[in-house]
């Protein structure tokens, strides 16, 4: 067992956390299982490996707190409470999904749920960010903002202008680097110049985090101490969560750019089933209860699946609303 | 006669009025705050004075962040106006204005409005040349989802602005920067709005219809009284809204005249007088008497030799010529 010794949450947190972990994991094996067998073919950036990071920052938010993520986002989506009926449906580009088939799999938006928007583009969750918290300090509603990125992220532009940006005017905002270690196919060291992203958090006078992502009790003390300085008007913290994708840059890519024997060690230790024996052992919670939580995540998962792939496709005259148009455009 | 304000003085009275009005109004920008002299125009001045440094900010040199933190500000309830000093500025931050202003609210499926103003200003002129003077309306109009606007006058100014500020739409709102120290008639309410979309006959006429925006509008006027000596009747149309624009007007105007010029300063190939004059061809093709003509500058770099500068930009003279064209 390898979770640290970090002060510990109580154990209905703890639980909640694992709720969250598996949800995801088991969310990304049904869209696997779906691309896989021809049912739901669609463009797909998989999670999995990477479930600790968004289920310990969640359960450090409240619902109305915002998060800002990017295309590989599910994960951080449906720790947020991102209901699974209207994501499955916007996966499946169906009029009844979270943005009626307009956004599919690298858009998602729900602000019901705090999800305020998912981008396509590498690095730009952040400066939005900013746009959120600015808006909470200017209100001063006590909003904490998340934004989620990649480690390649951290090469460009918008994330220094970002943190810069932050740190001038202390806006309540946790910058979570997500570092799986690859930039699409390129190796973290090739394409950055710092061993750490964490330590880029020093040019822009803001704490830096360097934390284990898979370790749940390390990555929930550091995603605790970031929204609780957020909120309590400190200002921002850069968080690089080390973690590790199992399926590639796009689900379907070959992999030839990684190493095999990296990527089985990192399967291995699959952090999902690793923390669930961990509670069980430590007594938070029985298999009983556990085994609950994954066969409830299941049968959700498979409803929300069948619902959506019955779901009413969006009409053409879809393409004309919730923008203005041109008189000679709208035919 | 009425009181004559600059387009400086239009801008800075719209923004009071627009600040006070709404407490959601949002103004940042570089050097936009008071102890940065409220913009290095003074558009801005006793802004954050008035309204303090919460809602008026002074920003690092980070296009990016600037145009990010008003999406995201919009998104939460907030009207933010961000101040991007130079319309060749925008080009840094492009990735957050065509990719996320102007994108998000269809791509929520209607979730998430952006309703932001970003304030430009460009146009040569004061031989500032390739990297400060662009017209650069064309890339924002072919983007679906931004509104473009520009006015002609600093009432024109005035009432625009107010439009964009209180439109549940991202606007482009471009200002001329010679046109800043320009004086004419103040609005006789600095709260007024000018519906976009709407365009105004800036000159009425009968044989030719001149379709135009922003500081040529006065080089059309110019044109059209120059060709009223020759006993040509020139009708000048400020379009106002660049997008959405105001086609049943424009439309109209030529079916009367059977004669269409479409004048702008930006470039004239693949600009937005193609659009315009694309659609008349569709729509009045049986009855022009010529083809549509078009004026704009050169493929080249706004130069920066006065001489240069002065051949490069569209002037009463070009208008002239290309309204003849129609005449043969």
């Amino acid at each position: 067992m390898t979770v640290s010794t970090h002060p510990q949450p109580d154990s209905a947190v703890l639980v909640d956390m694992y709720r969250k972990m598996s949800l995801i994991k088991q969310n990304d094996e049904h869209a696997r299982k779906l691309i896989m067998s021809g049912r739901l073919p669609m463009i797909y950036y998989s999670p999995r490996g990477q479930e600790v990071i968004p289920s310990a920052v969640s359960v450090n938010l409240n619902r109305d707190d915002y998060i800002c993520t990017i295309y590989r986002g599910t994960h951080d989506m449906l720790a947020k409470g991102v209901p699974l009926d209207a994501l499955w449906a916007e996966l499946a580009g169906r009029a009844t999904g979270t943005c009626k088939g307009k956004g599919g799999p690298m858009h998602i938006t729900h602000p019901e749920s705090g999800c305020m928007i998912t981008t396509g583009i590498v690095g730009s969750s952040m400066p939005i960010a900013n746009g959120l918290a600015l808006a909470s300090q200017v209100k001063g509603d006590g909003k904490v903002t998340v934004a989620y990125f990649g480690d390649a992220a951290s090469n460009i532009g918008a994330f220094h202008e970002s943190l810069n940006m932050a740190s001038v005017w202390q806006l309540p905002v946790v910058f979570v680097c997500q570092n799986n270690r690859f930039g699409e196919h390129t190796r973290f060291e090739k394409a950055t110049a710092v061993e750490r992203v964490a330590d880029r958090a020093a040019s822009y006078s803001m704490p830096g985090i360097h934390v284990d992502g898979n370790d749940p009790l390390a990555m929930h003390a550091a995603a605790k101490e970031a929204i609780d300085r957020a909120r309590n008007g400190g200002g921002p913290t850069l968080i690089e969560a080390m973690t590790f994708r199992f399926h590639g840059h796009v689900f379907g890519d070959a992999d030839g750019y990684m190493d095999k024997t990296e990527k089985e060690a990192a399967m291995a230790a699959d952090p999902v089933p690793r923390y669930r024996q961990w509670l069980a052992t430590e007594g938070h919670a029985g298999e009983d209860e556990l085994a609950a939580i994954d066969s409830g995540h299941e049968a959700a998962i498979k409803a929300a699946v069948d619902r959506a792939l019955a779901a009413p496709w969006p009409e053409p005259s879809e393409l004309y609303k919730d923008v203005f148009i041109h008189d000679l455009d709208a035919v | 006669m009425s009181k004559q304000i600059t387009t400086l003085q239009a801008i800075n009275e719209a923004l009071h009025h627009a600040m006070a009005a709404d407490p959601t109004v949002l103004l940042f920008g570089e050097d936009v705050a008071d102890p940065e002299e409220g913009g290095v125009n003074g558009a801005s001045k006793g802004l954050s004075t008035k309204f303090g440094d919460l809602r008026v900010r002074s920003t690092p040199i980070s296009e990016q962040a600037i145009i990010g933190a008003a999406i995201g500000a919009s998104m939460a309830g907030m009207r933010p106006i961000a101040e991007i000093m130079l319309m060749n500025f925008m080009t840094v931050a492009m990735d957050m204005i065509t990719n996320h202003a102007a994108k998000l609210r269809f791509m929520s499926g209607g979730q998430t409005a952006v309703p932001l103003t970003i304030r430009c200003t460009t146009g040569a002129g004061f031989g500032t040349a390739g990297q400060h003077a662009d017209y650069l309306e064309a890339w924002f109009a072919h983007t679906a989802g931004l509104k473009v606007v520009t006015g002609s006058t600093p009432a024109e100014v005035s009432g625009l602005l107010n439009a964009c500020i209180f439109d549940d739409d991202p606007c482009i709102f471009i200002e001329n920067l010679p046109a800043y120290w320009q004086k004419g008639e103040a609005p006789a309410d600095p709260g007024a709005r000018i519906p976009l979309g709407k365009a105004r006959i800036a000159r009425a006429g009968s044989d030719v219809t001149v379709i135009t925006y922003g500081p040529q509008v006065a080089v059309a006027q110019a044109a059209a009284e120059a060709m009223a000596a020759d006993g040509v009747d020139v009708q000048v149309i400020d379009l106002r809204t660049i997008v959405p624009w105001d086609r049943d007007t424009v439309l109209e105007a030529v079916a009367k005249t059977n004669r269409a010029v479409v004048t702008h300063e930006a470039v004239k190939a693949f600009g937005v007088g193609a659009e315009i004059a694309s659609v008349i061809h569709e729509e009045l093709f049986g009855q022009l008497k010529a083809a549509v003509q078009r004026v704009g500058a050169p493929s080249c770099a706004v130069p920066y030799s006065n001489v240069l500068e002065k051949a490069f930009m569209p002037d009463a003279e070009k208008v002239m010529a290309a309204i003849r064209k129609t005449l043969n």
